[in-house]
């Protein structure tokens, strides 16, 4: 019995043992055949992480990107985060870029911190890495940076709204909407570079509500979509009533702040700006619920990345940065149906014609 | 439902040895009886203690204007908190509650402004929607004998997913919608009384609760869901059906989210697929901060309501005051691990 049943078990296991050397022969030679392939084509692979899957301006992002590469002949392989923030599934992503051996990464990092060393491998494996719209911390932590201006965005936006009121611009009543409790760098640089527009003394530049001016009335979160923007607003309208002017960290929340003013009967008296020039925020533009928006370019910024890996895999060029700033602006342009003197703006058709989401 | 066994009268015996030594009791035993007596109560002295503090620290905030304010702001999440606590009081969890709201909600959008469906029937048809994703849970949890969390943080990345789907990701706008579908922002609609301003979204809160109020304890269902929660074993040895039972329950919470679907509409204005991503544990927290045992088969459903506003008094005391938002996420922290200490403490009263 004992005997037997050890031989049974034996020849099962040579079963085993010799199915599992055949699957793994076929696929072995799948694989070399495969690989074969892909050495006789030789093409260019370039990766590109984006923060989410879900968000208008990361989908268009990558639109941009699959055009060109489709144009250059580039095999483009995409990756996301889960949410705004997933860390984990981006360095995954990288990683797998570096096993696939591809000549350039895009990414829009949703930790600028962490990121750093799995891309500082990617970078000693002699591959590319371009941060787009999100700087990485530090900046040179990438070989190139394609990003918008967002200081100048909330400049732009800000003169418009000091050159809009003229003299009453020295009694406003500014609510501040900004996107989280954490204060990201895009938080920093939109809300002071509006204040600065606006000709308001913004202490450190470098630092939220450091400010004294008593024309703001004060600054609420709000997760950069339309339910946060509301709750903010209404916050607000209760600390003071006579709110009339509102920076807003993007079009959603623009939106939000926009029905909050409405239901207080408000909506008439009161300037809202933004940043994004995503289409819904445009076409309110034009609506007037939105005085004036920055907008930018997530096509451009993806296109321009994939040139760039192009080029690089071609002959090793580096992508150079824009005069007097440490990344390459993808231009930055206001958006508006009223132009104000001395603050160069372009018209709402044009703004929908180059508008994403 | 006759022949159970009278919960008082079982309980009698161990009263009576408390009333035995009497006398040696300290307030704080008194206190921690009363509340084992009237759980809701927990809530509702925070609700009173943080109004009185919040009306001391922050100008404006003692307004009729601004205390409906609050009840606008908490409608939407109050409303999944009533379909939050009927799972939980039969000691589940439903974490796709957010998830399957922005799915109708997009629905009934999509429906109505995208494909040309009459309003009236494309809401209908959200609501039919709501109730299948909660049929979809409860088969889930009742005939695959799935754990509740499991289930619904499956099905809630299966929402997500059809929510990003089908909205094609776009939002669509408020001004779109008051053209083309403004019943869809019905409970938007404004009314005032007195200086208090009041959405039908509220309203909409307050009869969602009174009907469960009403279902749990005036009839034979509701009896049954809190002896399922409390002890699915002897409930099945009682001869209840509480397969079935949990069946209904997670139907009618899709139903609820379905409604507060509806309701969001309202209160957002526009439809946008990335509104409401932490309604799920928003309404947990008012769930838990109402003093609903995560264990199920203990507390009362208006306790939700109160810890929805607890919440909503919390948020606006402290924007009024202009403290920084991170100290919001402070105070609600401590405002849930209070609450369960208290549920905690006041259990051991039975023991």
């Amino acid at each position: 019995m004992q005997g037997g049943r050890g031989t049974a078990i034996r020849r099962e296991i040579s079963k085993v043992t010799i199915k599992t050397v055949l699957r793994a022969s076929a696929a072995l030679s799948a694989l070399v055949l495969t690989t074969g392939i892909a050495q006789a084509q030789d093409t260019t692979r370039a990766c590109l992480i984006t923060k989410t899957d879900i968000n208008p301006f990361f989908v268009k992002m990558k639109e941009g990107a699959t055009a060109k590469a489709n144009e250059l002949g580039i095999e483009l392989m995409t990756f996301a985060g889960r949410v705004d923030g997933d860390h984990e599934t981006q360095q995954q992503a990288v990683e797998s870029c570096i096993a696939a051996g591809v000549s350039g990464i895009l990414i829009t990092a949703s930790d600028t911190k962490a990121i750093v060393d799995p891309l500082s491998q990617a970078r000693d494996a002699g591959i590319l890495v371009i941060a787009l719209d999100t700087p990485l911390d530090p900046i040179d932590a990438a070989d190139a940076t394609f990003a918008t201006d967002n200081r100048e965005a909330g400049r732009l936006i800000g003169a418009w709204a000091a050159g809009k009121m003229g003299d009453a611009a020295a009694d406003a009543r500014i609510a501040l909407l900004n996107l989280s409790a954490s204060a990201p760098s895009v938080d920093v640089l939109r809300n002071q570079g509006f204040l600065e527009g606006f000709g308001i003394d913004v202490g450190n530049p470098d630092v939220m509500g450091d400010e004294t001016d008593p024309r703001i009335v004060g600054g609420d979160v709000t997760s950069g979509n339309e339910e946060g923007g509301r709750q903010a607003m209404e916050s607000l309208l209760q600390r003071d009533p006579g709110i009339n002017l509102v920076y807003t960290i993007n079009e959603p929340a623009a939106a939000g702040a926009y029905e909050a003013l409405r239901s207080f009967g408000r909506e008439g008296d009161v300037t809202i700006v933004s940043v994004d020039g995503g289409c819904p925020g445009v076409q309110n533009v034009a609506e007037g619920v939105i005085g004036a928006t920055s907008q930018q370019y997530p096509l451009l910024m993806a296109s321009m990345g994939i040139e760039a890996i192009a080029a690089f895999a071609a002959d090793g060029t580096l992508p150079e940065t824009s005069e007097g700033l440490e990344f390459t602006n993808t231009g930055v342009n206001l958006v508006t149906g009223d132009a104000v003197d001395g603050v160069e703006s372009i018209s709402v058709e044009e703004g929908l014609e180059r508008c994403w989401g | 439902m006759s022949d159970t066994p009278d919960p008082v009268v079982e309980r009698n015996p161990a009263e009576t040895v408390a009333q035995f030594d009497r006398h040696h009791r300290s307030a704080l035993d008194r206190v921690q009886h009363f509340l084992h007596q009237y759980p809701t109560m927990v809530p509702v002295i925070v609700l009173v203690l943080s109004l009185i503090a919040f009306g001391l620290i922050s100008p404006n905030f003692f307004s009729a204007f601004n205390l409906s304010l609050i009840l606008q702001q908490v409608a939407v999440v109050g409303t999944l908190a009533a379909a939050q606590s009927l799972v939980i009081l039969t000691a589940g969890i439903d974490l796709s509650v957010g998830a399957v709201m922005v799915l109708i909600s997009v629905v009934m959008g999509q429906l109505a402004v995208n494909m040309g469906v009459p309003v009236p029937i494309a809401i209908l048809l959200g609501l039919a929607c709501g109730a299948a994703t909660g049929a979809l849970n409860g088969f889930l949890v009742t005939r695959l004998k799935l754990p509740p969390f499991i289930t619904t943080l499956g099905t809630w990345n299966i929402f997500l997913a059809l929510n990003y789907y089908l909205s094609g990701r776009e939002t669509i706008r408020s001004q779109t919608l008051d053209a083309e579908a403004p019943l869809l922002k019905f409970f938007g609609t404004r009314f005032e009384i007195g200086g208090a301003v009041l959405t039908y979204g509220v309203v909409l809160m307050l009869v969602v609760f009174a009907v469960l109020y009403y279902a749990l304890y005036y009839t034979a269902w509701g009896r049954r869901v809190y002896a399922v929660g409390d002890d699915p074993e002897s409930a099945a040895l009682a001869g209840i059906q509480t397969k079935r039972v949990l069946l209904s329950v997670y139907l009618v919470a899709g139903v609820i989210c379905g409604l507060a679907a509806w309701s969001s509409i309202g209160r957002v204005g526009s439809i946008s697929p990335t509104s409401f991503f932490e309604a799920n544990l928003e309404s947990i927290t008012a769930v838990v901060i109402g003093g609903i045992s995560l264990f199920g088969g203990r507390g009362s459903i208006i306790g939700p309501l109160i810890g929805a506003l607890i919440v909503g008094v919390f948020n606006s005391g402290l924007r009024l005051a202009g403290v920084d938002v991170l100290w919001q996420l402070f105070a609600t922290g401590w405002l849930i691990i209070f609450a369960v200490a208290i549920d905690q403490w006041i259990r051991k009263v039975s023991s």
